[in-house]
């Protein structure tokens, strides 16, 4: 087969990552056998070039650019294995044929827009503001663009006996669309096919016109265009240029699948890498993995399955008049026959194969990733060597170095690049201070280069990171944590992800418990992010919703509790009131739900008073109107405190805490305790109530000083009919017993005085009504001696 | 949306057996089966049909395709959409049946099962007659045969005594059999159709013969996938099928729509006086019921947990009756949250311990804060707990 000398050089438009231009790519090249191959890409990247034929090279890895002063300005050229682009290279590079990168310098590319940043760069090769494939696939005759394209490229497999045919085809349509919309053609990419052009022709003076280029197929008609060495030197003069540099970084199918950052994304990079690799027989194989995934799952799935899904697959692509079943048909098939219908674990096999987990590759001998950069140079600038040997370092977090430390060994170790640990600081425990025990392993390094996956500067891979961990952290609890250590890290980027995630987890958790368990975490975060002044509105917003979760679902998870669960419940119980002590309430717009028109509209807003209703005076006392959260809690606690079917010692507690916080009387409570405490009460219950009540970290210390308090446990104990006391006793004693002998002997002095003398606001025995001074001063010689002469003032 | 069809045409979900003599219906019925009422659209599409059948097909699965989905035959004739909802559900459910596969409709009350089991057997055998109703005390002689016992005592076991089922029917003729709500029949029963899917034959051992399915034979089953305490099917039954998951309506206009013209003619027929301004309270219901059923608020950004009931927009519909009957009957004939609420809570709340905390938070978390919705918050708060 010859190539015609008048066709040269050969121009192959592609889709990027189509596994069907990939492989019409590696046809036409071996056809052609060009003497140079030039690829779209940053231009100086041609450099690294050799290291893609590196043995330890595996893709997916994308050429990652940024301003050398800058890490955080860079952008990302990745390439799949089933990238045409990939193939270009790694045939050139096997062959031995020169390979160049074709595009803008990303030196330019750099410098001209920062936010061009995260892989936009690529938008618009061949999905350009007009979207040139849905063009071509509205003349066809197809609705969605992507399947003409795949049903018309990619899916058709060494058809045409001239393997430059499809292009030449392929050409001629991206002609006619560029005329059509010559004007919508962006001014960058002018510049860029100038910029193309202009390699082309160098690589012709040096190669000869045995050239192929493989780019995306909107740049063909312009790279075909005759214009002057003049006008494409003109429409590049003045450019902004900074100092780049360049190195292979690993990429994920995940970020490819990504459809925001990276312009060209394509949804199924996993469907596309197995119709790449596939030998034959591409359906069959690719049931056959779902059924190996779904099985792993504990799906029954068997050969049947596989035999009726490739049977249904293949019917739908003939209903469909496809020529193959697509990612369509397969999926459609995998979801009738291999999940039952089921969307659930249908989004196994979406997750699993069709984008995939792959994790490319880059030999050590590609340049140090930008995150390494970027630490170097923190590390510098913060005064923290990197030394082996373990040292202690303590921080003060209100100096600004020191917390500039903090944050970023917090955020270090949320990349998992644990160079410090945190270690007990030496001097006190304060929130201000922080310490940490410092020492950098070998092994950091390898750690820094696989968190270059997350970003350019530690700032953001960790803020991705962050919001990556959020996405798949599995209980509730892993995300306050995360949270919490968001705030420390001072990533308040990650923060409305994180927040995100843990108000969906606070949602569907089902397990008040757990909510329980999340809520004092949540109030000191807000605490920390006070301390380190971060904005910590939206952080509250999600405690309040917990805090509101938990006033509704408590009083169901508190019933019928084993004793030891009722016991865990009870120190619930008391963390979160002493948490829900510490959240803001809102403000006059209850903002437990991200409300997107707060207070708006006509409406006056929900507050206690009379609203929209058409009696509000009855129907207010009726129905408590959305109150404050401190409100809502006291209602739980009244609820808990009454509660029938809740455990004998969380009703105690709450009842204790009710009347702590003076928002139930001596009357009440006496009530409350005298129901609790009858004689119908199981025993065990009873003491429970009471142990709940009067017992725990307290102690009886509140007993001794509330004379109320000890007024009304006296008066039932005294009520206790004498044939139950023996049964009363033993329970008593186990919470009395726990007290300091202080406590016991003070309280046994208190009873000595009898049931009468427990009205002595006035006068305790042995104390009369007011102090007498000359007593009192009697004790002071022996005080000056026990403590020594008095200093001269 | 996709249940839009059922609701246009009241009683469209309740289809009588023909009983054993398949007895056409006269001409004034109050529902004729889809064959007789799109008799029309089925000659217009078997005249342009050109492309490959089945055997015993009436006609090709993309005409098929046609019939259910709409569109306009190259003889200006118009096919009415039957289902109207993805695509994709209808392309799965045909090429199904073209392979030779078992096909089970699951889904929520109120999703259209019984009408696209209906309109495919309708359309593929010509005949949606041959149905079993899956009950509890639905018996293997209704999957099986049963016996003339007349006959049995005065000529003896013979083909003549012998009362073939539906399923059998189908077998014989070649044609598509129908069972309803599959998983309402107990498990003996659902097992006597593993051997009728796989083997394509139906032992008869008091005759010692078999009846062998002729090409052309198959199954549709439906089942509601939400309910509690129905009979699963064994994994060995399920293998038999290919599953199609029939989806709710996928936007809350579309749900609001079918709503309001089905409380309408519900309405109408149950003379209640026509509702002023009955919209809002429609969307405020059909609202409640997608953000619970979602298990997300209707803007996307709070997460719910969602109820044990299935909230389906059958539901929405008979809420809103109700709540019409009470502002018709007993209050001041607009409909207002109040007369909704217990509705409201009596479909969310069908578990009294789960549900009940699931409604509250969802009061608390969501409706308290909402713009224009204290009204219907208070109206909750005094029917509820």
């Amino acid at each position: 087969m010859t190539a015609p000398p008048a066709r040269a050089p050969l121009l192959l438009g592609v889709r990027h990552h189509g596994p069907g231009s990939a492989r019409a790519v590696r046809a036409a090249l071996a056809a052609a056998r060009p003497a140079a191959v030039l690829v779209e890409g940053p231009a100086e990247a041609d450099a690294l070039a050799g290291l893609a034929a590196d043995p330890d090279m595996r893709p997916p890895v994308a050429l990652l650019a940024h301003a050398a002063d800058d890490p955080g300005r860079a952008a990302f050229w990745p390439f799949a294995a089933f990238s045409p682009e990939w193939t270009a290279l790694r045939w050139a590079l096997d062959v031995g044929v020169p390979v160049r990168f074709a595009d803008l310098p990303a030196a330019h590319t750099l410098a001209a827009d920062p936010t061009w940043g995260d892989g936009d760069e690529d938008a618009d090769d061949a999905a350009p503001a007009p979207d040139p494939l849905a063009e071509l696939a509205r003349a066809a005759g197809h609705e969605d663009p992507e399947r003409w394209w795949e049903d018309a490229v990619e899916l058709r497999e060494g058809g045409g006996a001239d393997p430059l045919a499809p292009f030449e085809a392929l050409a001629e349509a991206m002609t006619v669309l560029r005329e059509r919309h010559g004007s919508a053609v962006r001014p960058r990419d002018l510049v860029r096919e100038a910029h193309m052009r202009l390699r082309l022709r160098a690589a012709r003076k040096e190669f000869g016109d045995r050239i192929v280029v493989v780019c995306g197929a909107w740049h063909v008609p312009a790279l075909a265009l005759r214009t002057t060495v003049a006008a494409d030197r003109a429409l590049l003069k003045g450019l902004p240029k900074v100092r780049t540099e360049l190195t292979w970084v690993p990429w994920t199918h995940r970020r490819l699948a990504r459809r925001s950052g990276y312009g060209a994304g394509i949804t199924a990079p996993g469907w596309y890498g197995h119709l790449f690799a596939a030998p034959d027989r591409p359906v069959e194989r690719w049931m056959t993995r779902a059924a190996g995934l779904l099985r792993e799952a504990d799906h029954p799935v068997s050969t049947a399955h596989v035999i009726e899904a490739v049977r249904l697959a293949e019917g739908l692509a003939a209903l469909r008049g496809r020529p193959r079943p697509g990612l369509d048909e397969t999926t459609d098939a995998v979801r009738a026959v291999l999940c039952g219908g089921s969307d659930v674990s249908l989004g196994l096999v979406r997750d699993r194969l069709v984008i995939g987990d792959d994790l490319g590759e880059v030999p050590a001998g590609a340049p140090a990733v930008p995150l390494q950069r970027d630490l170097t140079r923190l590390q510098k600038s913060l005064r923290l060597k990197p030394e082996a040997d373990g040292r202690d370092l303590d921080l003060d977090l209100r100096g600004g170095t020191d917390a500039a430390r903090s944050r970023l060994l917090h955020r270090l170790r949320l990349l998992g690049v644990d160079w410090g640990e945190p270690a007990p600081g030496r001097s006190g425990t304060g929130t201000f201070r922080e310490g940490w025990r410092l020492s950098w392993q070998p092994e950091l390094h390898v750690r820094v280069a696989e968190a270059g996956v997350w970003g350019t500067t530690v700032e953001s891979a960790a803020t991705a990171r962050a919001a990556f961990l959020a996405r798949t952290a599995d209980t509730l609890r892993e995300v306050t944590d995360l949270a919490e250590r968001c705030l420390l890290a001072g990533l308040g980027d990650a923060l409305p992800a994180v927040l995100g995630a843990l108000a969906d987890r606070a949602a569907l958790d089902t397990d008040a418990a757990r909510l329980a368990d999340a809520l004092p975490a949540l109030a000191r975060a807000l605490r920390y992010g006070d301390v380190r002044g971060t904005d910590t509105a939206a952080l509250a917003g999600v405690a309040l919703g917990v805090a509101e979760r938990i006033c509704v679902g408590l009083p169901a998870a508190c019933a019928g509790l084993a004793p030891a669960a009722a016991e865990a419940m009870r120190d619930r119980l008391d963390a979160v009131h002493t948490a829900i002590a510490l959240l803001p309430d809102p403000k006059p717009d209850p903002g437990t739900e991200p409300d997107p028109k707060p207070g708006s509209g006509s409406d006056p807003g929900p507050g206690p008073g009379p609203g929209p209703a058409p009696d509000p005076p009855s129907e207010a006392d009726a129905v408590p109107g959305p109150g404050l959260l401190s409100d809502r809690w006291a209602g739980t606690l009244r609820r808990l405190a009454g509660g029938e079917r809740v455990a004998g010692v969380v009703r105690g507690r709450a009842a204790r805490t009710l009347f702590d916080g003076g928002l139930a009387g001596t009357r009440e409570t006496g009530r409350t305790m005298g129901l609790a405490l009858s004689p119908a009460v199981p025993p065990a219950e009873a003491a429970a109530w009471i142990d709940g009540f009067a017992g725990g970290a307290g102690g009886g210390l509140p007993l001794v000083h509330d004379e109320r308090l000890f007024a009304l446990l006296d008066a039932w104990l005294g009520a206790v009919p004498d044939e139950v006391f023996p049964a009363v006793l033993p329970l008593l004693r186990r919470t009395f017993g726990g007290y300091d002998p202080g406590v016991r002997r003070a309280l046994g002095e208190l009873a000595a005085r009898g049931p009468g003398a427990a009205v002595p606001a006035a006068a305790a025995p042995g104390f009369a009504a007011e102090p007498d001074a000359a007593r009192a001063d009697a004790v002071l010689p022996l005080l000056r001696l026990v403590l020594g002469p008095e200093v001269p003032a | 949306m996709t249940v839009s069809e059922t609701i246009a045409e009241p009683g469209a979900g309740v289809v009588t057996d023909t009983g054993p003599g398949g007895l056409r219906p006269a001409a004034e019925v109050l529902r004729p089966h889809a064959e007789d009422a799109f008799a029309h659209e089925l000659a217009a599409l078997a005249a342009a049909d050109d492309r490959p059948r089945p055997a015993r097909w009436r006609l090709s699965p993309r005409a098929v395709a046609t019939y259910l989905l709409g569109g306009t035959l190259p003889d200006g004739t118009v096919i009415t959409p039957k289902y109207v909802g993805p695509r994709r559900i209808v392309e799965v459910a045909v090429t199904t049946l073209a392979t030779d596969r078992a096909l089970l409709l699951l889904g929520v009350p109120g999703t259209a099962k019984t009408w696209l089991s209906e309109h495919l057997a309708a359309a593929v055998s010509g005949d949606s007659t041959l149905l079993v109703q899956g009950t509890a005390g639905t018996g293997e002689e209704a999957v099986r045969y049963g016996w003339n016992y007349a006959r049995l005592l005065a000529e003896g076991p013979g083909r003549a005594a012998l009362v073939p089922s539906p399923v059998l029917r189908a077998m014989e003729r070649g044609a598509t059999a129908r069972v309803e709500e599959l998983t309402r029949m107990p498990a003996d029963v659902q097992d006597a159709l593993i051997t009728i899917l796989s083997e394509k034959t139906l032992p008869v051992p008091e005759l010692a013969e078999e009846v062998q399915a002729v090409p052309g034979f198959n199954l549709i089953a439906t089942a509601n996938d939400r309910d509690r305490g129905v009979n699963e099917l064994s994994s060995a039954l399920r293998r038999r099928f290919n599953t199609v998951v029939l989806p709710l309506p996928a936007t809350a206009e579309d749900e609001v729509a079918i709503v309001a013209r089905r409380v309408d003619q519900l309405g109408r027929s149950l003379e209640l006086p026509a509702v002023p301004d009955g919209v809002a309270e429609i969307r405020r219901v059909v609202t409640v019921f997608r953000e619970l059923r979602d298990g997300v608020t209707a803007d996307g950004r709070t997460r719910l947990k969602s109820p044990s009931g299935t909230l389906s927009t059958a539901e929405a519909i008979s809420v809103v009756t109700g709540g019409l009957a009470l502002a018709a009957h007993f209050g001041d004939g607009v409909l207002r949250p109040s007369d909704t609420a217990a509705g409201i809570l009596g479909a969310v709340v069908r578990d009294p311990a789960h549900d009940r905390v699931v409604w509250q938070e969802y009061l608390e978390t969501v409706v308290r804060g909402r713009d224009g919705w204290q009204d219907f918050y208070r109206a909750c708060r005094e029917v509820g707990p």
